[in-house]
């Protein structure tokens, strides 16, 4: 990134559109409160919700560093040793994102509260308590970690390991060697996985309500269910979109202007495996822990439930199968939409830095720091007034869920670009191609593996999102995730098993795609 | 270079990202049963309904039936419905809100969305179930009760209110939910009522007499049912459901204590849009969801408390309307949520 040059108009074009898109959610807070944002945020900002704030970035630094603690060993675990069985592992520890937090944080409850499925099975008198902030941490820690580590392995894969030999033959060890050599290239991936995840912290409502932690998205909930309080309820909005730059001016510090591709020439030599000989006992139980806390836990209540519910009688299959191909259309549009939208964000702040592209890379972030329901509700406020031919169709969901959830893709495609050399694609204009034909053929090609990482978790995430869903979806459009929660908020657990099975597996899908592709790539 | 530049994509990948980019582009648009929203001239009807399918599917088939007529339904929280329809304002697609709390509907009225409804609807729920300025009716009730296994109780030793739980012989022996929504609202309740010094000191009372956490209503009464606990506060329906379920011999009974809120009513409330094109059809609507094959399958279905005059309860409801002590006269007003969860956790309850 030594030469920084104007991009072109066509890019900057795609890059402004998309940011336009994904401030409508922070234009429609602030229409809200018209004017009067100074008075609205003083009134917000109380000492009370002062302190929620504080408590809820107090739990979004604690989930995103627990969340890189799990994730930068199961990452270096299986992609960088001879970890036994580490295609494997790497599945098995990226699934639980399948899991959408509110299903996670319910079965924790089942399992793990108060007269739950463990007392029970125990016969004790009462277990430390999983509500505020010790389950919200462990619930949310262990269904984001795989935020960071989706990124850290594309990442970890794609080092040079030239740079290790040459820092092992001048005589560092192994702790060193990473230290000084690895983690230096690392710091894009996990300063981009864990904004997400901050952000994502932030932004959670389903768990933090059911895991009754206080959080600053409750305090927003309950001004306008109790109070229908619209004004209240968009400046503490207002706040989120705040926090968001805060987190992300954080997050690009961290990553600021490191060279992390290669400038030699040739083909990436694929790196020898470090040999875990005696330590590969204790890596295998840490992958194994990690698995089972954070995946077979809750499916083994899932699976349970859906034992029982069979027998009682519940979502029947061809009908679950109907509503996956509703989950799965609507998750595939805006994994489209997003990957498309998150590369023009993404070649625009990587490889034209200015200004306004970081502008563009700040204000697409602005959707994922609220909760879903103030994106549908912004949604409804504008395509009801703007485009009303567009209101209660699935495009206009697909385009809210890519609002949502863009930042998941934009950050590993920024990483994989930040990984490409711009000599590349100088090179490839040195021999006639045009800009547009050098982005097709050189620069998506290269930054592939990003793009469908980026695609994968936007398409995970609109699987499993609900109060957007619910609101923005046609009419009589059911996916997987509205009818678990139709079922689990009559209390049918049983009948709501299937469904999330369901999702579970088709959620698993580009999980298995990312990581059988893994082993191809270079 | 030319490895670099010719480097196959994953097939399938590209494919899928490739159609479904070109079937959002192109807004694949399913077809809703009842016609295009918002749209006149065509037939069906529009519902937003803050309750799920199960707890309105028949009521909404049998008007179907009879009127010849669909019903589109768009299912979601009844707050963000709420909030869905103050932002749609004028523009909204529904004809009808069926509203699951209290709080919700009586803002949409306030934010004049609510069209009056005909004198003989009114007429059809007593005056202590609907909106006095008539903008709304309660279809179902869903009372807060005390609920004892009647194996470890008798009926002559329970308080006559809620109150009366955190006397010395109940330590240990009682059941509540604090993190639900129910308890939230009873809790807002006697605010309203008692005042906030009379309300934490019975909270905290609660707390101190050993009070056992539960996460939902549900888990209360299988506790109850189990022995572990003697009583608890919960929902009437939650009991009445498990009678209707493991019969006559399921050992939990319901108690509506005559004091201290011990059996208020909360409503399940439907009102029409002013903005819908179709009122007539909606008011029909209301209509049918009043009358006493629909109030039937909401009783039988979810054992909630029929509202209309004339409706017959669920005989596992073993307490009939009006038997139940008119605890408040007066609507409960539920705006004071937040408030409620302060005090709530000033308390220590959360």
């Amino acid at each position: 990134m030594t030469a920084t040059r104007p991009a072109p108009p066509w890019l900057t074009a795609a890059g402004l559109l998309v940011a336009a898109a994904a401030v409508l959610p922070a234009a429609y807070l602030f229409f809200v409160v018209a004017g009067d944002l100074g008075d609205a945020l003083a009134d917000a900002l109380t000492s009370r919700t002062a302190g929620i704030l504080a408590r809820t970035l107090g739990l979004a630094a604690a989930v995103t560093a627990t969340a890189v603690a799990i994730a930068l060993p199961v990452g270096w675990l299986t992609v960088r040793t001879d970890l036994p069985g580490r295609r494997v592992w790497a599945v098995l520890c990226t699934l639980p994102l399948v899991i959408p937090s509110y299903v996670g944080a319910y079965l924790f409850v089942a399992a793990l509260g108060p007269n739950g499925m463990l007392q029970d099975a125990l016969g004790v008198e009462r277990l430390p308590s999983i509500y505020g902030f010790g389950g919200a941490w462990l619930v949310l820690s262990l269904f984001t970690y795989p935020l960071v580590l989706l990124p850290l392995r594309g990442a970890l894969r794609r080092i040079d390991p030239q740079l290790e030999d040459a820092a092992r033959a001048m005589g560092r060890g192994p702790l060193a060697v990473f230290r000084t050599v690895v983690m230096p290239q690392l710091w894009p991936v996990l300063a981009a996985g864990g904004l997400l995840v901050a952000l994502y912290v932030v932004s959670d409502f389903g768990a933090v309500s059911l895991l009754r932690f206080d959080s600053f998205t409750r305090e927003i909930y309950v001004a306008y269910k109790s109070s229908f309080d619209r004004t209240a309820a968009a400046s503490l909005g207002a706040v989120l979109v705040l926090v968001m730059f805060g987190l992300l001016l954080l997050s690009s510090r961290l990553r600021s202007a490191k060279v992390v591709h290669r400038l030699g020439p040739g083909a990436l030599r694929p790196a020898r495996p470090y040999r875990l000989g005696r330590w590969r006992w204790p890596a295998l139980a840490f992958c194994a822990v990690v698995v089972s806390v954070a995946f077979l836990l809750p499916v083994a209540v899932l699976l349970y439930w859906a034992s029982e519910g069979i027998s009682t009688g519940s979502t029947s299959l061809s009908r679950a199968a109907a509503l996956g191909g509703n989950s799965f259309l609507v998750s595939a549009g805006a994994a489209a939409l997003g990957a498309v939208a998150a590369l023009a964000v993404a070649a625009l702040a990587v490889r034209h830095p200015s200004r306004l592209s970081g502008l563009v890379e700040r204000a697409s972030h602005a959707g994922y720091a609220l909760p879903g329901i103030l994106v549908a509700l912004a949604l409804v406020f504008f395509a009801t007034r703007l485009a009303p031919p567009l209101y209660q169709t699935t495009s206009l969901l697909v385009i809210g869920l890519t609002i949502h959830y863009l930042p998941l893709a934009i950050g590993p495609i920024a990483a994989a670009l930040l990984q490409v050399s711009p000599r590349i694609e100088e090179a490839a204009r040195g021999l006639g191609r045009s800009r547009a034909d050098v982005f097709r053929t050189v620069t998506a090609p290269l930054a592939r593996g990003g793009v469908l990482a980026g695609a994968a978790l936007v398409f995970l995430h609109a699987m499993k999102e609900l109060p957007a869903t619910l609101i923005l979806a046609p009419l009589g459009f059911e996916t997987l995730a509205t009818d678990i929660w139709t079922q689990t908020s009559f209390g049918f657990y049983e009948a709501s098993a299937i469904p999330a099975l369901l999702l579970l597996a088709v959620a698993a899908i580009p999980v298995f795609l990312l990581s059988e592709r893994g082993a191809a790539v270079p | 270079m030319k490895e670099l530049l010719r480097q196959r994509r994953h097939p399938l990948a590209v494919a899928t990202l490739t159609a479904a980019l070109a079937l959002s582009g192109c807004g694949f648009d399913t077809e809703s049963s009842g016609g295009g929203p918002g749209e006149p001239g065509t037939d069906g009807i529009t519902l937003y309904s803050g309750r799920i399918p199960a707890a309105i599917g028949g009521a909404v088939d049998r008007y179907e039936a009879a009127a010849d007529r669909d019903v589109s339904v768009r299912y979601a929280d009844t707050a963000d419905l709420a909030a869905t329809l103050v932002e749609e304002g004028d523009a909204s697609p529904a004809d009808a809100f069926f509203a699951q709390e209290p709080g919700a509907i009586g803002a949409v009225a306030d934010a004049g969305l609510l069209t009056r409804l005909s004198a003989d609807i009114l007429a059809m729920v007593p005056a202590r179930y609907r909106d006095p300025r008539g903008r709304w009716v309660g279809v179902t009730g869903r009372a807060r009760v005390i609920a004892y296994n009647r194996e470890a109780v008798r009926r002559a030793e329970l308080p006559p209110s809620p109150f009366g739980l955190t006397a010395p012989e109940w330590r240990g022996r009682v059941g509540w939910a604090p993190a639900s929504d129910s308890m939230q609202e009873y809790v807002t309740a006697l605010r309203g009522r008692y005042g906030d010094e009379r309300t934490r000191e019975w909270l905290e009372a609660m707390i101190a007499n050993d009070a056992v956490d539960f996460p939902d209503n549900v888990a209360i009464r299988d506790a109850i049912a189990r022995g572990e606990i003697d009583a608890g506060l919960i929902n009437h329906y939650y009991v009445a459901q498990a009678i209707a379920a493991e019969g006559e011999d399921y050992p939990v009974e319901v108690y509506f204590a005559p004091e201290g809120l011990g059996s208020l009513m909360l409503l399940t409330s439907v009102g029409v849009l002013d903005s819908s094109e179709r009122k007539a059809e909606a008011l029909e609507f209301v209509r049918s969801l009043l009358e006493a094959p629909s109030q039937e399958f909401f009783t039988t279905s979810s054992k909630e408390y029929p509202l209309a005059r004339g409706a017959e309860p669920d005989p596992s409801l073993r307490v009939p309307l009006a038997e139940i002590p008119n605890v408040s006269g007066e609507l409960v007003e539920l705006e004071q949520l937040q408030a409620t969860i302060e005090l709530m956790q000033e308390a220590g309850a959360l």
